[in-house]
This record gives C-alpha cells, structure tokens and sequence, in this order.
C-alpha cells in the first residue's frame, strides 16, 4: 500500500449511517411521535419509536372518577371520531348495569357513529394523497369533515371533542335542523367522495406511489394483533359491528370490504369504500327511525341518565339526582366487563372493573392506534424515507389514542 | 364450522388442564379463568394452537393491582375470530416480585402491551426481547398504575378528597 492512498477505516464516510429524528413535532408525522431513523442515504436500515409524548394518566384517572366525568377523556383518545369512543364508554356502562336501549336510540347513536366514522376516514385518507402530493384532494375532501362536525354541534353543541350522549341515550332528539343537516351531507357527501375518487383511483402517480408499498400479509397483521382498516386491507373480514353487534348494527345492511395485499392502496381502498358503506347505514338508520315511536331519545333509567337541565334547577328531586348521579352515588353491580366498539381505527376496547366504590377500580382502554402502531419501526426497514411517510399516514396513527 | 361454546370450551380446558385452571366464570358471557404463572404460555399456546377453538388473535394484556391481597393480576384477553368467541386469563402474581413468562413467543403485539403492562405496573416479563418504559420517561423510578400512588400530590391540604367523591 503506497503511502498516498487514502486508508478507509472503521470511520469511512462512504459506510457511515446518518441518524435521523423524525419527530417529535415534525409536520409528516401528524402528530406527537418520535422516530430514531439510521439512514443509509434514503434507505432506512432501522428505526426505534418513541412514544408516550403526550401520555396523560386517563387509566389513573379514571380510577379517581365516576362514570360521567370519565366520557370527557374517552373524547380525548381518538380525538376525530370522539363519538365513537364517548358511546363506546356509555354501551360498556350499560353493559356492566343490563340497560335494554330502545331501538331509535340505537339508531341515533348508529348515525352519529357512521358521520364520525366518515369524518375519521375522510381525515386519513386525504391525509394520504396530501403526503403523496396531491393537496387537490385533500382541501376538496376536507370541507366535508366541517359539515360533519356542523351536524355534531347541531346535536350536541360541540365540534370535536363532543362528549356526547348520556349512560342510557342521547342528551336530546335530533332536532328538524339536524335532520336537514344530514340530509344534505347526504346529497352531497357521495358526489364529492365520487370525484375524489376519480382523482385518486386510477391516478398513475397516486397508484405508483402507493401499491406494492408496506405489504403486510394477514398473518403477519394478526400476529400483531392489528385490527380495523388495516387488518382488513391485510384480507380478513373482522369487523367488531358484525361479529359482535352493539347498538342494533344487526338490522342493517351493509357490507365488510377487504383487501389482498395489505398495503396503502388497499388501505385506501378499504376505508374508502367504508364511508360509502357508512353512508348505506345512515340512510337506512333515518329510513328505520320513521317507524319508531317519535320523541324518544334515552331509556327509561332514572337511576343513571341525567335529568333534564330544565327540571335541575326548577325541581328538588331532579337536582338532588342530578348531583347524586354526577358524584357517583349510585350503586353499580361489583363487576368487570369488557366492551369493544369498531373505532376508526379498529376494534376499541374498555375493559371495566368496578368494585361498587364511586370511580372504576380499573378502567384499560384498549387502543386501536397503540396496538397497530408498534410494528411501524419493524415495517419501515428497508424502505425508503418518503414510503414511510406516507406508510405512517395510511396506518392513521392518532397520538392521542396512541399515548392514552 | 358451528361456533364453539363456553362450556365446550370450559370442557376442553379442564380435559387438558384439570387442576391448573381455576375460578372458572362467565360475567357477562365472556368465559374468565384463571391459571398459575408456570402454566400461562402453555395455556395461551394451547389455545392458540388448538384446531377446535383457535383463539388465534391477542386482543389485549393488561394488570390490575390488589395491595389488600398483595397481589397483582395480570389479565390477557383473547378472541377466536373463526369461532367468533372471546376468553380472558387471570394470573394472578405476587405483589413483591411480579415476573410472568412473555407471550412474545407466541404473538408478536404482546410487546407493547407487556412493555406497557411493566411500565405501570412493574410486572417483568421473562424472556420479553425489550422490557423498557414505553409511555412514561425512562428515568422514572416508580410504576405509578400500582394502587399506593395517589393520583394528585398528598400534601395539598385545599383539597379533601371525600369531598370530590374520590
């Protein structure tokens, strides 16, 4: 070796990997999460996740609450489609206390789920064309997440965090407002969907983009115990609406799609035609309403639905209730139950145990977002930084449902 | 395929088990049993693997503590999507030294969930390939799901907690 070559070492820059902190607030990510990425120029060689960036104690603090202090933080889980996860908590309630729901109640609460389950999927689906480079799609789709969260305040006076509903029903019926509001995010929701689909589903850049990008085979996603969507995308029909019905999915039709392969564009193709299912049910929710009986909008369970605001401060009785109800005065049965609900991710779960005291002894939610999100790392190897990317918007991870 | 029932199922499990599986109910028609720390990969295994039941899909781990018993619990739920049935195990742990073999080997999204279950509760799962902290910071010292730790400072004398119904 002649003495003015070059000498590579251990330090040759040329095998030198580069260390990339993809987060905590970086604006690809969408929310709260760190990536430690070893880079091989564009490749990604490994990658540890951190997580827990906005991990508020909700488990600890449900045990400090009664029921109805603990649906504000249910809003704060998967904060898109919160009405999933505030019903979600009142059913495992009603669960654990044998509350029969009347139909139209079930039906109310199965049109709210559907809008937040559209608004959900609106949300991860433009998100994808916005990270693959198509921002048309996303401020065209986009606006219909508004008229959603118009109808929820219409409802229940709130946008996003909604706390909706009581432990027995709803707060107050549909108003002729809300009614109208529907009706026209009907009308008009499938003509956009449509166009945003003929931007997107034959689009040569999007499908170059996206397909063949992250496969997971459905064995691989079960083993990771991944549900919704993704799962579903991977090619197997679990859906938590038609293997365990909760609030009358039973009586309607609709259909599970699935896709092959399991990556983003069969993602993208599973949730999109799950808002067109979404809209199936509401209509035939608004359709089935007609032949309930009007104007009822809770079960009868004085015990446990909070009286009216009206008859709170013009009547004794109503007042003491209401504030027996609200300090958890009101015995529960010594039980533990568990209740999952189909989220816009995948299968929610809360898992109660209640000991008779005035909060739960433990409440566990079980957290579609957590529990998909911990292969993301494992998937990104080998791929490049800008599948990633996009790999993590298709899994629409929400970081509050992810760090609890 | 029909859908298995509890009771077939509570029959299998008692044929294979007998003994080692114990406080056998059914609240709210989810089966719940309970078995040693020794046995709980066996069990898990027997009922992932098992043609008849296939309780293929890991729905969740998670623990709950009972310092009156000194104990903690460490609860698995699993779900059978072919025959569309729903299981939970109880293990139940001493408080002191909480270890409890790792389901890692048998599905791959026991990590985080046993990685979230140590975080909070201390439980140490053997032959788990990375038991760190997940949600809290790694330098924290206590495992603040365990009932001793009170969810606000205990010093504060504004605030008498049987006045806020907790």
């Amino acid at each position: 070796m002649s003495h003015n070559q070059p000498v590579y070492t251990d330090n040759d820059p040329q095998s030198e990997l580069v260390t990339l902190n993809l987060g905590p607030t970086h604006p690809a990510t969408h929310g709260v999460f760190q990536n430690v990425l070893q880079m091989d120029g564009e490749r990604i060689v490994s990658g540890v996740s951190t997580i827990g960036y906005i991990h508020r104690a909700f488990e600890k603090i449900a045990e400090h609450r009664p029921f109805y202090q603990i649906t504000p933080l249910t809003d704060r889980l998967n904060y898109c489609s919160s009405p999933i996860n505030n019903m979600g908590w009142h059913m495992t309630v009603e669960k654990l206390l044998n509350i029969q729901i009347p139909k139209r109640v079930d039906y109310l609460r199965v049109i709210i789920m559907e809008l937040s389950r559209i608004a959900d999927h609106i949300i991860c689906n433009t998100i994808i064309a916005q990270d693959t480079g198509a921002t048309t799609t996303f401020l065209y789709l986009f606006q219909y997440r508004e008229h959603i969260y118009e109808i929820f305040e219409e409802i229940c006076g709130a946008r996003l965090t909604t706390n909706i509903g009581r432990i027995g029903g709803l707060e107050r019926d549909f108003n002729e407002v809300a009614f109208a509001k529907i009706n026209k995010f009907l009308k008009e929701f499938p003509v956009a969907l449509r166009e945003f689909e003929s931007l997107l589903n034959r689009n040569r850049i999007f499908i170059d983009r996206t397909q063949g990008v992250a496969e997971v085979t459905a064995d691989t996603a079960l083993s990771y115990s991944w549900t919704g969507p993704l799962l579903r995308a991977a090619g197997i029909d679990y859906d938590v609406r038609v293997s365990e019905p909760y609030s009358s999915y039973q009586d309607f039709d609709f259909e599970i799609p699935v896709g092959t392969s399991g990556d983003i564009f069969d993602r993208y193709l599973v949730r999109n035609e799950e808002m067109w299912q979404s809209v199936r049910i509401i209509e035939q929710a608004l359709e089935k309403i007609k032949s309930e009986p009007n104007g009822i909008f809770h079960a009868d369970v004085p015990d446990f639905y909070l009286p009216g605001k009206e008859q709170v401060y013009n009547n004794m009785e109503a007042l003491i209730y209401h504030f027996k109800i609200v300090m958890g005065e009101i015995d529960a049965p010594k039980a533990e139950v568990y209740h999952a609900v189909e989220g816009g991710n995948g299968e929610l779960g809360f898992y109660l145990i209640n000991d008779g005291g005035r909060s739960p002894y433990r409440l566990h939610f079980r957290r579609p977002s957590f529990i998909n999100y911990q292969m993301y790392a494992k998937m990104s190897e080998g791929m490049l930084l800008s599948d990633a990317i996009i790999n993590m918007s298709s899994m629409n991870i929400i970081a509050g449902e992810l760090d609890a | 395929m029909a859908k298995a029932t509890n009771t077939e199922l509570v029959d299998l499990l008692g044929e294979k088990f007998g003994e080692q599986l114990f406080d056998v109910s059914e609240p709210y028609g989810l089966l719940t049993f309970s078995t040693t720390k020794d046995k709980v990969v066996e069990v898990l295994s027997f009922l992932k693997e098992n043609g008849r039941i296939n309780f293929n899909f890991l729905t969740d781990i998670t623990a709950v503590h009972y310092p009156e018993k000194e104990q903690i619990a460490v609860v698995y739920h699993v779900h059978s999507m072919v025959s569309g049935i729903r299981a939970r195990l109880k293990v139940f742990l001493n408080e002191k030294d909480p270890r409890i073999a790792s389901a890692t080997v048998l599905w791959n999204g026991a990590n985080w969930m046993e990685r979230e279950t140590y975080d909070f509760f201390g439980v140490k799962f053997e032959g788990h390939p990375d038991l760190r902290r997940i949600l809290n910071v790694d330098e924290m010292t206590v495992h603040p799901m365990l009932k001793q730790y009170p969810l606000e400072d205990p010093n504060r004398v504004d605030k008498k907690d049987e006045f806020f119904g907790r």
